[in-house]
């Protein structure tokens, strides 16, 4: 008797592309997106003005720059927590610096490099000794910031160039801001580099199984560097962002942003504890955040309730689809 | 005995999405006799078992107790109507002392209602005793072997006083004399009016202990009668569809040139001095007991660990292993023990776990080409009869077997010249088992090297054209040819000397 193959034929997918769009995340957090706009809108005569709507992109342009990464960081099975921190040196850095008279090519470098060294910093500490990140980062995020503050104290660092300034001030057509420029870029750039790329592959091989990613080829432990370099650049840039939106750097600059960024890569669909999510989630999860904290603001909602209302939307759009299983049983 | 079933499943449908894991199968428990459960790998028998115990729920049927229809919303329901199971790995609690482990969820307690420890290690004791089991209910479990821990199972088992004990494959992992006495035991409950119901792989096993049997395929009930009715040839026959009229293979073919030569690789603490070569075409089998350090050098030819010295070389040039991906490099690949946890990315899609390691072939300039990885898949799975839904289909709702088809797949599909082998037919049934040896024996035809781990005498006599025997970390014979004997290979696993 020979295994001679019988010929059976396996078809490629049993759903269709719109079938599983229908049934996805993205589109139910769409609706909600949608769903608050309208709210907005009706709410407050203010919000249907686009130089509103600008500025109240950068509730979110900052936070998402980090988020695209993180979501890979936590798709990966890894969390980095310091990345608020990371904008504080970095951003403590190029204070540090523009007292020597260096130039904006000069700060932003800086910056982007700062942050880069603070990921690699993380990334030994998690692949090289096998330490669990979310301990490491939560070390670090001490650590980082508290190196801003013994260099700054109560002081701030003032007086960055006007040229400066563009990043975080300036528009590229209309109302379009260079923040959101290079939201919208950074979006395209992680969503193919997740979705379409042999490095997203491995990224999704070693958030659902480790060790058999390993036992199947992939350099896991190269492929977490790289993200916590990636997740690291990331925060440089926000803090290029932030620090060139603000004028000045401050050692509290970022304080909290760390869990915003979290929340945003979890309302986005991505699973905490790694294998699945998608960035196309994560853009409109940003676009969700950004509204909600722009409409009540409008409605002068204090900031601590909002931060009230953030946590609800979190956990009641997490229960929602398991609401929803409970229910049909 | 009673012909009113103690426990009946009646029609029972099970569905996932895509599969029909059980179509209307009917099984039925007798007190004071064990019943077989009989199938192929993917045939349903875990599905039953997690039906029995509350885990699934039915889609349809009815599951009856002593003829009452009744449900089983969750495991907690299943366990009070007193059906428990002993599971391959049992679930137990390591940190806590055997006395806690039987009693737990339902200990004695005080009248402040605390836990009466004195009288919990008390009926702890008199159980154990009971079953004829020589262990003292303050050890910590983790102390204990996996054959101590079986017993602590069905002490526990009887300390709720189940009416059905299911074993699902409880001898896996049990030496002859442990078996012995589970067996003993069996027969213990059997006395006491239980009825068992025995899943297992191995024949001998079940026309010794088994008073009925019941065979599935294909998640569909195919017959059930007394043992004392049938033969092995019949139940076999049942199980796959048809006669398995040769269990290994014929090798016609003759090994080619010296492809793979591995000189003095060493470890720390694993394995020493591992020294042997591996011609084109070769089937080589490694023999030698669990522990002996096969797996270990295994996975250090493969790049997992790192070997303290040694050199590996292929046609004669020296390559340096320092990662899997330069072992897939190489041309050497290793199929692993445990499917689920190191072979297969069981929450993947199948197509997305056979190109896995061949996404610089299926990619252009690091970019994904699903319609190359969807051909390369199927190319692959249909070549082994994979039996799936779709090619997007995930892994992890495969059978075993199944699953370990994709593995295969995933590894032909880098075109390797060396496959490593390790325990291959582990817990599949004897039809798989055949499909796996014939392909082996097709795949070192077509030039391909085989390294085959095996633990089992038949299977590595069967297809291997060498053997080597480790023991405690070192190579102890090299045998072909007449010297290849059931006895010669026990021997040098066993460290026995030579005969007197």
């Amino acid at each position: 008797m020979t295994a001679t193959p019988l010929g059976r034929h396996l078809p490629d997918r049993l759903t269709t592309r719109t079938n599983r769009l229908i049934r996805s995340w993205e589109l139910l957090l769409l609706a909600i997106a949608v769903a608050i706009f309208i709210f907005n809108a009706m709410a407050s005569p203010y919000f249907l003005n686009v130089w509103n709507l600008s500025d109240a992109t950068f509730n979110f342009t900052e936070k998402a720059m980090i988020a695209f990464a993180m979501a890979l960081l936590i798709v990966a099975g890894e969390i980095d927590l310091s990345v608020a921190a990371i904008i504080a040196l970095a951003s403590t850095a190029m204070g540090w610096a523009l007292q020597f008279g260096v130039g904006t090519p000069g700060l932003v470098g800086i910056g982007l490099g700062t942050g880069l060294l603070c990921g690699a910093f993380n990334g030994i500490l998690v692949t090289r000794l096998g330490l669990p990140s979310i301990v490491v980062t939560i070390g670090t995020m001490s650590l980082f910031r508290g190196i801003s503050y013994i260099v700054l104290g109560d002081q701030a660092y003032r007086g960055y160039p006007d040229s400066f300034a563009w990043f975080g001030q300036g528009y590229i057509w209309w109302v379009f801001t260079v923040e959101i420029a290079i939201f919208s870029m950074l979006a395209v750039a992680f969503g193919i580099l997740l979705h379409r790329t042999n490095f997203g592959r491995a990224v999704y091989a070693i958030g659902n199984n480790p060790t058999a990613a390993l036992f199947s080829g992939i350099r896991v432990t190269r492929v977490k560097f790289i993200l916590f370099l990636l997740t690291g650049l990331m925060s440089g840039l926000a803090a290029v962002c932030l620090t060139s939106r603000l004028g000045s750097t401050r050692p509290s600059i970022g304080l909290g942003m760390e869990l915003e960024v979290v929340t945003m890569v979890v309302l986005g669909g991505v699973n905490i504890l790694g294998g699945s999510g998608t960035i196309p989630g994560v853009v409109i999860a940003a676009f969700v955040m950004g509204l909600v904290t722009f409409g009540l603001g409008l409605l002068n909602v204090p900031g601590i309730v909002m931060s009230i209302f953030i946590g609800a939307l979190l956990i009641g759009v997490i229960a929602l689809p398991r609401l929803f299983a409970m229910v049909r049983k | 005995m009673t012909d009113v079933p103690i426990l009946a499943l009646d029609n029972i449908t099970k569905t996932f999405p895509g599969v029909v894991a059980l179509d209307k199968v009917r099984l039925a428990l007798y007190p004071g006799q064990v019943t077989a459960l009989i199938g192929e790998n993917g045939a349903g028998k875990s599905t039953v078992v997690k039906t029995l115990t509350g885990i699934y729920q039915p889609d349809g049927g009815q599951i009856l107790v002593n003829g009452t229809p009744v449900h089983f919303a969750t495991a907690h329901d299943a366990a009070e109507a007193g059906i428990t199971a002993i599971h391959q790995e049992t679930v137990l609690f390591d940190e806590m002392t055997v006395a806690e482990n039987i009693f737990i969820g339902h200990a004695p307690r005080t009248r402040f209602g605390l836990i009466d420890m004195a009288r919990t290690t008390r009926d702890a004791k008199a159980l154990l005793e009971s079953i004829g089991a020589p262990l003292r209910p303050d050890t910590k479990l983790r102390d204990l072997g996996i054959a101590s821990k079986h017993l602590v199972a069905i002490a526990r088992a009887l300390s709720i006083d189940a009416c059905v004990v299911i074993m699902d494959e409880p001898t896996a992992a049990l030496s002859q004399k442990e078996i012995e006495e589970l067996y003993a035991l069996v027969d213990h409950l059997k006395a006491q009016g239980k009825a068992i119901l025995f899943i297992s792989h191995k024949f001998d096993e079940i026309f010794r202990i088994a008073d009925r049997y019941t065979v599935f395929r294909d998640g569909q009930f195919v017959g059930d009668g007394m043992i004392a009715d049938v033969d092995q040839d019949a139940l076999v026959q049942m199980m796959v569809g048809r006669a398995v009229d040769q269990i290994f293979p014929p090798r016609t073919h003759t090994p080619g040139e010296e492809l793979l030569k591995v000189v003095g690789y060493s470890h720390p603490t694993e394995f020493a001095d591992v020294t042997f070569t591996l011609k084109q075409g070769e089937i080589l089998g490694f023999y030698g007991l669990v522990g002996a350090g096969r797996s270990e050098f295994m996975q250090a030819l493969f790049g997992i660990t790192k070997p303290s010295k040694g050199v590996c070389r292929i046609d004669g040039k020296i390559i340096v292993i320092r990662s899997p991906a330069d072992a897939i490099a190489a041309g050497i690949v290793y199929v692993p023990e445990d499917r689920g946890k190191q072979g297969a990315i069981t929450a993947m899609p199948i197509f997305q776990n056979v190109a896995l390691p061949s996404l610089g072939k299926t990619s252009r300039h690091g970019f994904l080409r699903m319609a190359e990885e969807f051909s390369l898949a199927r190319e692959y799975t249909e070549r082994l009869d994979l039996r799936a839904t779709s090619l997007d289909q995930e892994v992890g709702n495969l059978s075993g077997g199944n699953q370990q088809k994709v593995v295969i797949a995933k590894w032909l599909a880098t075109q390797p010249r060396v496959i490593i082998l390790d325990e291959p037919t582990k817990g599949i049934d004897i039809g798989s088992k055949a499909a796996v040896h014939s392909f082996m024996a097709e795949l070192a035809a077509a030039g391909l090297s085989v390294i085959m781990v095996s633990s089992e005498i038949p299977e590595v006599l069967g297809m291997s054209d060498r053997v080597i025997v480790m023991r405690e970390g070192r190579m102890v014979a090299e045998l072909e040819g007449t010297k290849l004997t059931p006895e010669t290979l026990v021997r040098h696993a066993a460290g026995i000397e030579k005969a007197a």
